[in-house]
């Protein structure tokens, strides 16, 4: 049987504002347990809250960049339920009056195109972080637990999409998508490592061609792009094993644990309690009203958004569908482009062509993104100058970008450093070829009498003599004109 | 009845009330006076009257996105039972 997923996802970010979403303590990562608390977000009793405008304005924005509508009037809910990071033993979030509603976002997949809708993105307020001792750091088997409340309070968005999603891969570029506008927008700086950025995934299986819907189940613990596709495929084929063997008891609606090392979900276990949040309307919080000048005014405060971004580099840069899409996947990458095109000044296209090769195979290796490493546009603008002033080869070129990667060393200063300077003068070339034609006197013959190839082997020759310095353009012409002579 | 005893069971379990079986009786007919009285509004007709989720006539009461002070950790800490490193320590969770 052929299966098809049906796959949505919950996002939440973390807003980067300077203060909480519903008092005045700061949202700084990583700062000392419960150093940045107050009566407000500690659920003191007498305490009262009040919404923070930064954060509003950021979510109506995200709304906007995602083709959202508006709501003109929305007000924050209480969500009830009991667990040791909740102070309050209330979440304040949104219900059914949420900020924004029907958007979506637009995937360029290798050989098609699908959009995937946006439900809703509300605001709530982030929990505070659970230390669990004993059991290994997992809650299911801890002795007992450590919580510090910096965390509880600061702004958080929720976007969830339609499931609207049929492929792992489909999850992961809507994710990254998703990503990129908000950092973009410079609402949010979406760490995964960080846990800024928080990917939780439903879904389930059917069929293909059926329109109804099998079971799903929700993953958990997804901290990078790569377990979020890893996790779903896993969890496809577990479902569909299920129901090729004839077993779909084994399928049930629950939440289960990513476990990266493992490659592998498993059921998560919670204390059993009723999912009975008991929404109401908060009674410490007033409406939000807007009007539509307020909600135009952030429009035209939009930046160019990554989906202009890509428009923007075919026309502008010339650069194919696919190298544009992938250039702008994330601002970092598409603001490194732009940055070295401009200090190069010669063909854009050279600067994608080594950005999505060379480069993205080192930081796929060493697992970085652009923004983490030595190399800047300066030493990218300035390797390709090197090459197009004939000081060294392309070659020799993808032999110094590992050791400028690594380094961090202008790559004139590598190419002085190993004397790797490309040989372009023309009477050292030329006692290097005559040395070649006096040593492979049969292979001159076997050229003089028609044999093509043998000319590829003489100047594979030349260039071994050279260490691969040589000039190829000036062995080639050197080379063909002392045969024909 | 507006309301079973199995329902003021649930309910006092999700707000972690542990009640005797006198108290749940007790509760039950008291909670259900008081669902009764509000019922009444079920009466009227109320289809073009939108839902009052909030009594005051107020709308965006909003601040600024600035810091102000914190609890020194020494005052966040001052209620609880049982700290350690400089966290609130909770009993095991599942
Ligand atoms: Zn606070």
């Amino acid at each position: 049987m052929e299966y098809e997923s049906v796959i949505g996802l919950e996002i939440h970010a973390e807003l980067n504002t300077e203060s909480k979403m519903f008092c005045g303590c700061g949202t700084h990562f990583g700062e000392a347990p419960n150093t940045q608390t107050c009566p407000v977000c500690l659920g003191l009793p007498g305490s009262l809250p009040v919404a923070n405008a930064k954060a509003i304005e950021y979510v109506i924005k995200s709304g906007l960049a995602v083709g959202c509508g508006i709501n003109l009037y929305s007000i924050f809910h209480r969500k009830n339920y009991f667990y040791p990071d909740m102070p309050k033993d209330y979440q304040i979030s949104q219900y059914d009056q949420p900020l924004c509603i029907n958007g979506f976002i637009d995937l360029d997949m290798n050989d098609y195109q699908t959009r995937i809708g946006i439900t809703r993105i509300h605001l709530e307020e982030d929990t505070g972080k659970l230390i669990h001792i004993g059991g290994a750091g997992r809650i299911a088997g801890a002795k007992y637990s450590l919580v510090d409340f910096n965390r509880a309070g600061v702004p958080l968005m929720e976007i969830v999409s339609e499931p609207d999603i049929r492929t792992p891969e489909e999850a992961k570029a809507y994710a990254q998508k998703l990503r990129a506008v908000l950092i973009t927008l410079g609402v949010s700086d979406c760490s995964m490592e960080k846990g800024s950025m928080r990917v939780d995934a439903n879904i389930s299986i059917r069929p293909k061609g059926s329109t109804g819907l099998g079971v799903k189940t929700e993953l958990k613990n997804l901290n990078s792009f790569r377990s979020l596709q890893r996790a779903l495929a896993y969890e496809i084929e577990r479902q569909a094993k299920a129901l090729n063997e004839g077993k779909p008891e084994e399928i049930v609606q629950e939440t289960r644990h990513w476990d990266e090392a493992k490659g592998a979900t498993s059921t998560l276990r919670t204390k059993e309690y009723a999912h009975d949040y008991r929404y109401f309307p908060d009674p410490d919080l007033v409406p939000m009203e807007f009007d539509i000048a307020y909600i135009d005014f952030l429009r035209s405060q939009l930046p160019e958004l990554p989906n202009e971004r890509k428009q923007r580099f075919i026309k502008e840069y010339g650069l194919p569908v696919h190298e544009a899409n992938l250039l702008t996947e994330s601002k970092a990458m598409g603001d490194f482009f732009e940055e070295t095109a401009k200090l190069y000044k010669g063909d854009p296209k050279a600067v994608a062509n080594w950005m999505l090769g060379d480069m993205s195979y080192y930081l796929n290796t060493e697992g970085l993104e652009i923004d983490e490493t030595a190399v800047t546009p300066k030493h990218l603008a300035e390797l390709l100058k090197l090459i197009d002033k004939g000081v060294i080869s392309g070659k020799i070129a993808k032999e110094i970008f590992p050791e400028m990667f690594e380094t961090g060393k202008l790559p004139q200063v590598i190419v002085e450093e190993k004397g790797m300077t490309q040989i372009s003068d023309e009477a050292e070339i030329s006692k290097i070829i005559d040395m070649v034609l006096e040593e492979n006197t049969s292979t001159v013959e076997e050229y003089r009498a028609g044999k093509d190839k043998a000319f590829g082997f003489l100047i594979g020759q030349a260039m071994r003599l050279t260490r691969g310095r040589g000039n190829p353009q000036l062995i080639n012409r050197l080379l063909r004109e002392k045969l024909q002579a | 009845m507006a309301i079973s005893e199995k329902e003021v069971k649930h309910v006092a379990w999700l707000a972690r009330l542990g009640l005797t079986d006198a108290e749940v009786q007790k509760f039950t007919r008291q909670l259900d006076v008081i669902l009764e009285h509000a019922g009444k509004i079920s009466e009227l007709n109320v289809e073009n009257v939108p839902p009052t989720s909030h009594a005051i006539p107020l709308k965006n009461v909003l601040r600024e996105d600035k810091v102000g002070a914190c609890l020194t950790p020494e005052d966040a800490l001052s209620n609880a039972p049982k700290k350690e490193d400089q966290a609130f320590v909770v009993p095991r969770i599942v």
